[in-house]
Formats: structure tokens, sequence, C-alpha cells
């Protein structure tokens, strides 16, 4: 039952071949064998959204998937976002908004937030805060996340310059 | 040249933290490990009161990849864990142990410790170790009798009496006595990284490091020494990113204790990480108090005196802190009022629940909770209007510097600076105050619950003794600055680059901020109660001054130039009393004033400085907090509809930091005035051990805030008249929603403990027959 087996996992576009438990989670799996460790995790029972990332372009907690039960789909993380030194608009809009001070939510609003801007591109505001309240912080009081995914959604749809 | 100079304090900057945080690059607890680590799992107490009889590990021990268990015979050479602040006596024996010893005393309580080589190993393990326990009654309230702690002592440790004036004779000559029974309700800090620690000991080098520290680096660090019988050069702490503390993190608890002593009997490194189920039961629980507080009034409003007995639910043991959460929440209970006549006696009470310690504004958002109740009793009992009888208590701004005859944590409370009904006009102006009571009334008239409520109150920030920062610029340029200090994610890093920037006159950019490291720096005194920017901050800004006086003399030699036509800006000394003329940049100061430099003629090399920040004065800024409610008559349920926070910083070093804070405190104040609340059962048992139990506000619960940011009463204590923003956000939440409340169901005083649940509101609905 606990005998280790190898998976192959695509995340941000790269391939990677891993030996672990089936219990192992796709979180633990993307931060200890896949090594990206920006996913963050902050509860493990899927409440706080730290954890979040896009699968197979749904934002998902990856705290409470197996990794064995990703094989196949197309992860990214966090660490995706950028495109080398260029920002993404959402991380840019987090920083120029103050939308965050210890950091340690931000990689799970961030994939929160691309997920529903790449389906809804044209999110009405409560649609936006329905789906912002699925994650939690305890730092910023969540009005400045708002107003930079709000922000990036608009730089989003004009694209980069 | 002097505002170019200056111009990065007051700049609303970006983060310098920002850019790795975003990429998620950031290097937290969690991300940290060594070769060959080990993972360690805690076994906890499932009794909230016991005797433990036995802790049989056999099973564990055996099982795969473990590599030792432990048990309090383990660890029998290393004590109760110290305090950190407190001088009262008497309190050691309620400490505790790193792992139990004889008794478990709360649910949660470490009774064992596994080591294995995988972190689902260790929690295997874990799950065979069987401890066998023989129950006792379990005490859950302070309300009830004290018990036996031991066998030589009651669970009532500590009573804490303050006083000043004539207490008798206030209440012998007032017009009435006001009397109210209020409390808060248990709740705490819960930042969403939650406690880790990561022992390494490197055998080459003979130095045990432990990554994971925060708030009190250094103090800690020789804490750790001491017990472990290391000199404290040989014993490390490391902070890297934190995930927020707000109080709770940073500490020492018996974990930090468990990984150090691991690393080095058993040779590997070893690395914990708490997880939610164990944080919301072995992190440090705040707040829990009930009070009876009095006011002794004249006829016309004027508060002549007032006398507050409270019991404080301290939980288990007494941990780090001592008994500094009821010290302040008696301190700083008369807030911005004269009150003449004042005594407060706090009954400090072990229960078997989570050892309880500060969460940000320890002891004022419960002080202030209690106290603004009692002014909008007073105000309901002679029937003045709420704003007019706070009005008449005010101490008046040609009052400061104020003494108020007596003391927390160990400094006599002087509120340094301020002007209380000038920031109570600004607010009520910015909220339409008269305009939003006639729309309440309105409403309320057309049938809804709607209304509106204000609390005042006086925060404090900054206790000394002392800060030291060392900056030293190198031959490109760049500046490095070593502080003591610590971050737990609130910019710190940022506020530091812009003070330094701005006195020294280079680019904040170019200022890197090294913070939490016990390895680079001697003293430190971290980051905890708002301190970092006034104490800190004082510290760069006179270590960049020196600095900045060493270069221009340096480079008057080089220039040939007089001293005081000199300036930096940019990086660069040039004249000022030319339109151009010879200029030297910093980084080529450095390499003149490197080693065996003929420019040094017997001075020490280096372009570095250093600089001292003391004082035994804090501090005091002070806030007006605007909530506006509606209640559903059906459920109970409170909205907020929205907030203000008006709050006097002294002055603002970064004003979009500032307002992070404000915004940040407020949202976790209306956490604890309607949502969170650790609940227990009749047997001791946490019912709130997960985040479906345990309700955090989230975007959906958070309304419209509306900052009013001033900077009326600069701190004449510093030199650039900074005062804390870390806790004016959360401080009077409770407070003024709870006033707001009242007025919306129109029940004077009915809110008389928080949260402030569906449930209560219900309850008092339905009481007053208005369900």
């Amino acid at each position: 039952m606990t005998a280790p087996r190898e998976i192959s996992l695509t995340v941000n576009g790269e391939a990677h071949t891993v030996r672990v438990e089936p219990r192992k989670t796709l979180a633990d799996t993307i931060r200890e064998d896949c090594g990206l460790t920006g996913t963050h995790l902050g509860c493990e029972h899927g409440v706080c959204g730290a954890c979040t990332i896009l699968l197979d372009g749904a934002p998902v907690r990856s705290c409470l998937m197996f990794a064995g039960q990703a094989e196949g789909a197309e992860i990214r993380t966090v660490e995706g976002l950028a495109d080398g030194d260029r920002l993404h608009p959402l991380q840019r809009a987090f920083i120029d908004r103050h939308a965050l001070q210890c950091g340690f939510c931000t990689p799970g609003f961030l994939m929160l937030a691309l997920g529903v801007l790449e389906r809804e591109p044209d999110i009405d505001e409560d649609g936006l805060r329905e789906v912002l309240s699925s994650n939690l912080c305890r730092c910023t009081g969540y009005l400045n996340i708002l107003d930079a995914v709000r922000d990036a959604a608009a730089a989003m749809k004009t694209g980069p310059e | 040249m002097t505002s170019r100079r200056e111009a990065w304090i007051g700049e609303r900057a970006e983060r310098l933290e920002d850019p790795p945080l975003v990429r998620g690059a950031g290097r937290f607890v969690g991300d940290i490990s060594f070769p060959r680590q080990l993972h360690m799992r805690v076994v906890r107490s499932d009794r909230a009161h016991a005797e433990l009889l036995s802790v049989d590990v056999g099973d564990a021990r055996a099982a795969p990849g473990v590599a030792a268990v432990w048990t309090a015979a383990d660890v029998a050479d290393i004590g109760p864990i110290a305090f950190r602040a407190t001088r009262v006596k008497g309190l050691e024996p309620y400490r505790q142990h790193i792992l139990a010893r004889g008794k478990v005393r709360y649910v949660g309580e470490p009774v064992a410790a596994v080591f294995a080589d995988s972190p689902y190993r260790s929690e295997d393990a874990a799950e065979l170790v069987l401890a066998s326990y023989r129950d006792l009654p379990p005490i859950l309230s302070a309300e009830d009798e004290p018990g036996p702690f031991d066998a030589e002592r009651s669970t009532e440790a500590h009573v804490l009496e303050k006083a000043r004036g004539d207490i008798d004779a206030a209440f012998e000559g007032a017009h009435a006595t006001v009397e109210i029974e209020v409390s808060v309700g248990r709740h705490s800090a819960v930042p969403m990284e939650t406690r880790g620690a990561v022992a390494f000991h490197d055998a080459g080098r003979d130095v045990l490091e432990l990554h994971g520290a925060t708030k009190r680096p250094h103090f800690n660090r020789d804490q750790m020494a001491a017990a472990l019988g290391r000199p404290p050069s040989s014993v490390q702490f490391y902070e890297g990113q934190i995930g927020g503390g707000f109080g709770v993190r940073g500490e020492l608890y018996p974990e930090e204790y468990l990984v150090c002593a691991a690393a080095l009997r058993l040779g590997r490194p070893v690395k914990w990480i708490e997880d939610r189920w164990e944080h919301l039961q072995a992190t440090n629980h705040s707040r829990e108090q009930r009070h009876r507080i009095r006011a002794a009034v004249d006829a016309d409003g004027i508060v002549r005196g007032v006398d507050n007995i409270f019991l404080h639910d301290q939980g288990a043991y007494i941990r780090t802190h001592g008994v500094r959460v009821p010290d302040m929440t008696a301190g700083m209970m008369p807030g911005p009022y004269r009150m003449p006549a004042y005594r407060s006696r706090g009954h400090v009470r072990l229960t078997n629940k989570t050892p309880a310690a500060t969460y940000r504004s320890p002891g004022r958002y419960e002080a202030t909770f209690v106290r603004e109740r009692l002014f909008d009793a007073v105000a309901a009992y002679l029937n003045v209007d709420p704003v007019e009888i706070r009005r008449r208590n005010l101490i008046a701004a040609e009052r400061m510097p104020f003494a108020g005859g007596i003391d927390t944590i160990d400094h006599e409370v002087v509120y340094d600076s301020g002007d209380y009904a000038k920031l109570l006009d600004k607010a009520l102006a910015r909220a339409g105050w008269d305009r939003m009571q006639a729309e309440m009334s309105t409403r309320r008239a057309n049938g809804e619950m709607a209304g509106a409520g204000l609390a005042l109150f006086v925060e404090k920030s900054g206790p000394g003794p002392a800060d030291g920062v060392r900056i030293r610029v190198d031959t490109t340029g760049a500046v490095e600055l070593l502080t003591g200090g610590a971050s737990l994610g609130q910019g710190f890093e940022t506020v530091m680059a812009q003070i330094c920037a701005g006195t020294l006159g280079v680019d904040y950019r170019r200022v890197r901020v090294v913070h939490g490291r016990t390895d680079v720096i001697d003293y430190g005194f971290g980051a905890h109660s708002s301190r970092a920017t006034v104490m800190t901050g004082e510290a760069v800004r006179i270590a960049s001054a020196n600095l900045r006086a060493k270069a221009i003399e340096a480079a008057a030699e080089l220039l040939q130039a007089p001293a005081d036509a000199l300036d930096v800006a940019d990086g660069t000394v040039a004249r000022t009393d030319r339109e151009s003329g010879a200029a030297i940049e910093l980084g080529e100061i450095a390499r003149r004033l490197a080693p065996g430099s003929p420019l040094l003629a017997g001075r020490d090399p280096g372009l570095s400085a250093e600089g001292w920040h003391r004082t035994d004065l804090m501090a005091y800024p002070y806030g007006v907090h605007v909530a506006a409610v509606s209640v559903d008559r059906g459920t109970g349920a409170v909205e907020v509809e929205r907030f203000l926070v008006a709050y006097d910083v002294g002055r603002a070093v970064n004003p979009m930091l500032v307002d992070g804070q404000l915004m940040g405190g407020c949202v976790q104040g209306i956490g604890g005035a309607l949502y969170e609340e650790f609940r227990y059962d009749g047997t001791g048992a946490p019912l709130s051990v997960t985040f479906a139990d345990y309700l955090m506000p989230t975007l959906a619960e958070t309304p419209p805030i509306d900052l009013l940011l001033t900077e009326d009463a600069p701190s004449p204590y510093n030199g650039l008249g900074v005062k804390g923003a870390g806790e004016g956000g959360i401080n009077a939440v409770g407070a003024a929603i709870a006033s707001a409340i009242d007025a919306a169901i129109g029940i004077p005083g009915a809110i008389d403990r928080l949260p402030v649940t569906p449930e209560r509101v219900r309850a008092i609905l339905r009481e007053a027959g208005k369900a």
C-alpha cells in the first residue's frame, strides 16, 4: 500500500518523473519531489487555499489530491507565472496595490485569480468577490487583493504592450 | 538639498520584499531542508487534565524509518521554558516542560516526540505511541473556583494590582455608580503559516543552527544556548521569510527545544512543521477575560474613578510572556480619558486549556472593549450622547505629555503626545457621523435593525531599552544594513531601507537590510509590540547620519572641499555651493578607505558606521474606530456595512504600509468581534481544531474600510517623530462593533461579550421580545 511508485507529472510545461508513495499528496510532491516550494501549505484540509494550483486550467487545492491523481494533467504553479524577468500582470498588480504582506497566501491567491480570469475575463464584481472569498489571508484585509485582481483583469485584456 | 535627501521618508514606496514573494521564491521554514534530515512528529495529550501514568513507545521505535522516540525522561536535563518578559516573582512553578512530566494539563500538550526519516513515517509511528492516563477533573473557566495546580500551588497564579488616585473617595462623592460585566472570548493570531523549526548541527564548526526563528532571535538564542549548556556563540538563529506572526510566532515553545536537542543528540538535522490541527491547540491562544467594572460619575458625566476587577484565563501554563497580557489590560485601561482615580485587580487563573499569551494589541483589544462598553453604559445611564460623554472626559492636548501614574510592562505609562479631541472631530467628519446617525434612525423607523457606533483608544509602541544598527557601503555603492530587528512580513526591510536612504542620501533600492540573524550582529531586540519603526527605525536614522558624516569627512579630503559645502544625494557626495564641480560616489569612497589606503592615516578602514538608540519611553499612538452594522432579525447575523479607522501615527515612513497594517488589523478585529472563538466541550476537548470550526473572515465578510491616517502628534521621543502602526487597526474593532449592534437593535448595553455570534444575538432579541 505504501510502496513507492513512479509517476510522471507535467508542471509548468516541464515533465517530472518522481517516485512517491501512493498516499503522497500532490502538494507535498510538487514541493518536495519537483522542488517547487512556492506552493504553500496553510491548513492541509482544503480551506485556506494557500496550496491552490491550476490543474488543466482549473484552480484546485493541491493538498486535497494525491499526486497519482494528477498524472496526465497540465499543472501550473506560481513559479510558472512570470515570463523570465517579466512579471505576469497579476504579480505586478499585487505589488502595485500592496496586496501582500507576509506573502504566504500570495501564490494561492495568484493562481486562484489566474484560473478565474482565464476562464471568465469579464467576471463582474460580485463574481470576483465570491471567487476570492475561497482563500484566506491574515495580513492584508483582502481589499487590496480585490483591487489588484481587478487591475490585472484589465491589464490581461489589453495584453502585453 | 535637504528635501532631496529626506525624500524617501514618507514615500509610498514599493516594497523590496515583494518580487521574490510573488514568484513563490521566498524561503519560509517549510522550504528549508538539509540532507539526511529527520522529521519530528509530536504526540499530544488527548486529555485536558490527567495523571500521565506511562508512555509506551516500543511499537513506535520499531516502526519503519524511526530513528528515536522521546518522552520526558529523555529530556529530563532540559528545564521548563524560561520567561522572556516578566519581573513578577513566583510564577516559575507554572512554566511548561518541553514534554509532559507526570501530568498533562491541556489537550495538545506534548507527551512524546517521534523522529523518523519522512514526515509521513513520523506520523505513522506517532500513532503507535500509547500513553495511559488517569483522568482528573478539569477546570475549564477562570470563573470557576481555583483548584490545585500541583501539590503546593493553586491555579490562581497571581493577582495583579494597579491603582492611582483615591478610588474610595471617588465613589463616595459620586453622583452615580454605573457597573457592567463584560467578557472577551478566547481567540488568537492564527497566521497563515503554521510554526516550524529546522535544527542543524554543523559538527565541523560545532555550531547549532536553528532556522525558522523570528520575533526575538537574539534573546531566544541565548535561552536555547543556556538550556543546552552551550556558549551562545555556538548556537545561531536564522530568520527566513515568515508567514505572519501577530504575537504568537517566534516565541520559544517546546518544539524548538526538541528539534535543537535532537539535532545535537541524534547527529542529524531535524525538521518540524506544525500542522493546522496542532496549531489550533498548541500555539498560544489569547484574549479570554471577564471583567466587572464600575464607574463613579458626576451628574455632568465626568468619570471620577473606575474600579476594574477581572479574571484572566491563562490556560494550562504560563508561557514566555509571564503575565504581560493582563498587565497591559490593566495598564492601558484608562485609554484617552482623564479618569483621575483608577484601581484594577486582575486574577490570573490557570485552566485546562491551551496556554494563552499575546495576540496583536494584547490587553488593549480587551481593555478598549471593556472601557468603551463602560462609557456607552455611562452615556445611556445619564441619557447623554455617547460622543459627548467621551468628549467631556478626554485628556486635553495641553496636558501632554500626560503621566497617568500607573505602569505597564515595567514602564510608567506617560502619553508622549496627542490631540484626542482633534482626531475625534476629524473622524466624525470623515465618517459623516451626523448624516450616518440620521440614516440609521430612518432605517430603524422602517423596521430595519441598523446602527452605528464608535470607540476611542490609545495604543502603545516601542518599548526599549535600546536598538543598534550597523551600516556599511561596499565598493559598488551598495549599502548593507545589519540589524538585530526582525520581520514577520510587515514590510520591515522596506521601511528600514527608506529611513536609511532618506538619511544617507541613496536610493532605497540600493539598501540591503539583513535581519533576524544572530551570527552577524551582537545584539538584537527583534520585532514585536509595534517597536520596529520606533526603535530600530531610529537606530537606522542615527547610524545613517553617522555614516553620512563619515562619507562627507572622507570626501572633503578627497575633493579638497569644505565639509559643510558637501551633501550626499543619489549615492554621490557633491558640492552644494556650485552648479557643477567635483563629486565622488560612495562606492569610490569605500574603495579609497580600504585597508592600506593612505587616506586612512591611522583610522580604521571601511565606509561603515554604527548607531544606537536608547530610551525607556514608549510612544503612544491613538485612534478612533467607527462601525456601521445591520442585524438580520431572523438569523441574528451581524453584517458590518462599513468601517472607519482614524489613527494618528505621529509620522508615517511609508503610508502605504501603514494603511496595510491598519486594514489587515481591522479585518482581524472583525474576526474576533463576530466569528473567531476557541470553544471546548465539558471534558476540555477543543472543538475548534480546523478552519471549518475556527472561522476567520474572508473577503465576503470584509466591509469597505476607510482609513484616515493623521500625523498631528509626532512623538517627541525619536528623531523622526514616528509611532507604531501595527496595532491601531485592530484595537477598538470589538468595541465599535458592539456599540453599533446595541444601536442597531435598540438595546443599550445588550452586547456584553465577544464574539457576537448569531446565536447570541438571537437570544438577546428573543429575551427582549424583538425576535
